[in-house]
């Protein structure tokens, strides 16, 4: 009995280890793989050209990737000026001002928000955002505007609860120290729970930056699909994603390859942030 | 005995609280002396923190509480509609049982009381500062990092930093919740030390279930008791010679001769 327990301890163990590693292998396996991918295009077009050339025309074999990644970070800049202030006084809400049961609504509600797939936004974004976006700012509708509206939305749930996060974890000790030494509310919230939990909240909004620029579904819907590099935030715009989207399914060649190479921009622009984030982190360790 | 009009910083008159419907002070009323250390003693969890915090309306803060009767500070019932609660608690300082310095250096840590009552100059900031930390006896330890992390001090001296930090706002009143329960021996002499130093300008109220540490620092003793499921009454108060020598209460005396809780 003992004996058969153990060995079948050994077993459970064995497969939690292969489940663990095979999170590994499976990040091993995409770096590697859009890494090598992602590089063929250089032993053809210089990485510069690629990275800096103003004009993207597959068909005519020009392949510079200057306008996409402008797009890409023009409407994830958008989204998140638009979205970080916002979550940060939804969250500051959640965790100093609502009544639990208030906040438990709201934190409801957010979930929500985050788990609707992405094409629903992009619908949304379509049918309501678009003509509104149109009548306000002229143009088609379709370009920055709207997608950086789109994705505030949806990167609302990331940063909101990733900044509660950090503000719930400020012990209440700070907020009563700060309390009855004569500060109002509001004093205590920006002079002591706000930088007590800056490094949480700039993670947040890290992280949602990260989600913001690998958004693609609703991205590719409502923001224009043209190649070139804006003039006017009314303008369309392509993003990476965006035109990885559209062009995987009939691409072959050079231009398959310049895919795979933007892929491999996106996949080292959300590494660093990651890596911003884990520094932010790590030191925050150190200090406290 | 010298003659001597003894002047109260607080007047409690029947107060009784309320935590949802457990009720938690029953019929309070004392008198607090003005610059003297009052000691309230009683066993844990019989309401000592919980009538502390009614003197600065710290309890202000808690869901589903309840408050009736009346607390005048300096001829005023705190609990009047109107009262500035922000400028009471400025008033009325209060040092908590954990040390709570605040995640940023020693000097914004005394400095933050003041800069938040409006005070900009860096000069007088500096004046302060130092004032402030001399008063709770820690500017020599601290004189030379000031600008360091407070959160690297040892338990005593952040215990030393919060008592300088709610004198930097210039209280007239200091309540202390069982400020040395965290600290050592040597760290509980030192805040001993200081709260006598400091009553000649200061009033303080020091909760404590230390019965040695009342009878060493306090002039005046008061003795709460909560008996089984009843609220938390005031069973004995005076100056604390006579409460410990000579108590006149039977459950008084069974507290301070350990005979329960
Ligand atoms: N925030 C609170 N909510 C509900 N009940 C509380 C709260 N704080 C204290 N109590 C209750 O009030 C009583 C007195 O507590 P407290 O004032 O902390 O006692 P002491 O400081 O003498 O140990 C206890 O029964 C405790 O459970
Ligand atoms: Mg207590």
């Amino acid at each position: 009995m003992t004996k058969g327990n153990k060995s079948f301890e050994k077993a459970i163990k064995l497969f939690f280890s292969l489940a663990a590693s095979a999170t590994i292998v499976g990040l091993l396996l995409i770096i590697v793989y859009i890494t090598k991918e992602g590089t063929l295009l250089f032993g053809k077009v210089n990485v510069f050209d690629f990275l800096f050339g103003k004009e993207w025309k597959p068909s005519s074999a020009r392949f510079g990737a200057l306008p996409l990644i402008v797009g890409s970070l023009v409407v994830t800049a958008g989204a998140v000026i638009l979205s970080a202030p916002l979550s940060i006084f939804v969250a500051i809400f959640l965790t100093e001002i609502a009544p639990k049961k208030v906040a438990n609504y709201i934190k409801t509600a957010i979930e929500l928000l985050a788990g609707i797939p992405s094409v629903i936004y992009g619908f949304m974004g379509i049918m309501v955002l678009v003509p509104m976006v149109r009548q306000v700012f002229g143009g088609s509708g379709l370009g920055i505007i709207t997608a950086s509206l789109v994705l505030s939305i949806m990167i609302l749930p990331t940063i909101t609860s990733l900044a509660e996060g950090a503000l719930s974890s400020v012990p209440d000790r700070y907020r009563y120290g700060a309390l009855a030494l004569g500060s109002t509310k509001w004093e205590m919230i920006y002079h002591v729970v706000l930088p007590a939990a800056k490094r949480g909240i700039i993670s947040a909004i890290i992280l949602g930056v990260g989600r913001a620029i690998g958004e693609t579904m609703a991205v590719l819907m409502v923001v224009g699909n043209v190649a070139k590099i804006p003039e006017s935030l009314n303008q369309p715009v392509a993003t990476m994603t965006s035109i990885i989207a559209l062009d995987i399914s009939y691409a072959s060649g050079l231009h398959k390859y310049a895919l795979f190479s933007l892929g491999f921009v996106l996949l080292l622009l959300s590494m660093c942030f990651i890596a911003i984030v884990r520094g932010v982190y790590k030191g925050s360790y150190e200090r406290v | 005995m010298n003659i001597k009009i003894k002047e109260n910083a607080f007047e409690v008159r029947n107060l009784n609280l309320w935590y949802g419907k457990h009720k938690a002070l029953e019929d309070i009323t004392i008198d607090i002396v003005k610059n003297a250390i009052t000691a309230i003693i009683g066993p844990s969890g019989c309401g000592k923190s919980t009538f502390l915090r009614c003197l600065n309306r710290m309890n202000d803060l808690i869901d589903g509480i309840r408050i009736e009767g009346k607390v005048y500070f300096e001829g005023k019932n705190i609990y009047d509609e109107g009262t500035d609660v922000v400028l009471l608690r400025k008033r009325v300082g209060m040092i908590f049982q954990q040390p709570n310095p605040f995640p940023m250096s020693i000097y914004d840590n005394v400095a933050f009381g003041p800069r938040l009552h409006g005070i900009r100059d860096r000069n007088r900031l500096d004046e302060i500062v130092k004032d402030s930390l001399e008063k709770a006896s820690l500017w020599k330890e601290v004189k030379n990092k000031l600008n360091e992390s407070a959160l690297s001090l040892s338990g005593g001296q952040q215990q030393r930093l919060a008592i300088a930090r709610v004198l930097a706002v210039e209280p007239e009143v200091i309540l202390m919740d069982e400020p040395c329960s965290a600290l050592d021996p040597a760290s509980t002499q030192r805040i001993e030390d200081l709260m006598v130093e400091l009553k000649a300008n200061y009033t303080i109220v020091i909760v404590t279930h230390n019965m040695q540490q009342a009878a060493r620092v306090s002039d005046f003793t008061a003795f709460l008791l909560a008996e089984e499921n009843e609220p938390a009454k005031l069973i004995e108060y005076g100056e604390t010679g006579q409460i410990f020598t000579n108590p006149k209460d039977i459950r008084t005396e069974n507290y301070i001769t350990g005979r329960f809780g």
